[in-house]
């Protein structure tokens, strides 16, 4: 069991080896291609999230992309 | 319905103008559905027809306003030409439900702005109230 911060917010992971990828699942995050995801301040790439793994007092945060236009 | 002060109604104006001819773009923070605070971003396509946030700064932000104790309201960016409506574009690019799209216009005289929630392509108009 291992306790991270999800946004910010406290969240308990009850099972040890939880990936990114997982992690993204365990919180139905819509949309998640398209969200971008920082752990412990630093960019994770997109090929490496079913092979990170969190480990207790990780910080990680999900960002969805912004942008738009006029036309 | 958005509370928003008339100050920040203010400040997204003057933003959008000083940002011209770009588009210009930032998040709307606050506690439940009223705004408190603007956070300016970097709109790194300086381009007049799109906007995208800077990643590295969108999370710095974000990061800010929790520290502020807020939460995100709203995204906002400007239609330099076009009305305060999302385009297509805005439309196809609304990923995150949970928050308000607000577009600042200066295509007339006078600037405009209107929010939306846009849910899997589907657009509801939001009022503003300002306080």
């Amino acid at each position: 069991m291992s306790k991270i911060q999800v946004n910010g917010n406290e969240q308990i992971l009850e099972t040890d080896s939880v990936s990114v990828l997982e992690l993204i699942k365990l919180n139905k995050v819509l949309n998640a291609d398209m969200v971008s995801v920082q752990l412990n301040g630093e960019f994770v790439d997109r090929e490496v999230y079913s092979s990170t793994v969190l480990k207790d007092n990780d910080e990680i945060d999900f960002l969805y992309f912004m942008g738009g236009g006029a036309n | 319905m958005l509370h928003v002060p008339q100050q920040i109604i203010n400040d997204l104006f003057d933003h959008a103008k000083t940002g011209l001819p770009e588009e210009v773009c930032g998040y709307l923070a606050g506690v439940g559905r009223e705004v408190t605070r603007q956070y300016r971003l970097t709109n790194v396509d300086h381009s007049n027809e799109h906007f995208s946030f800077d990643p590295k700064e969108q999370f710095h932000v974000v990061r800010e306003v929790r520290k502020d104790g807020l939460e995100i309201l709203a995204n906002y960016h400007s239609h330099p030409e076009t009305p305060a409506r999302p385009s297509q574009e805005d439309i196809r690019l609304a990923f995150d439900p949970n928050i308000s799209y607000v577009i600042v216009s200066l295509a007339d005289k006078l600037p405009d702005v209107k929010s939306f929630r846009i849910k899997n392509g589907e657009v509801d108009k939001e009022e503003i109230q300002v306080i």
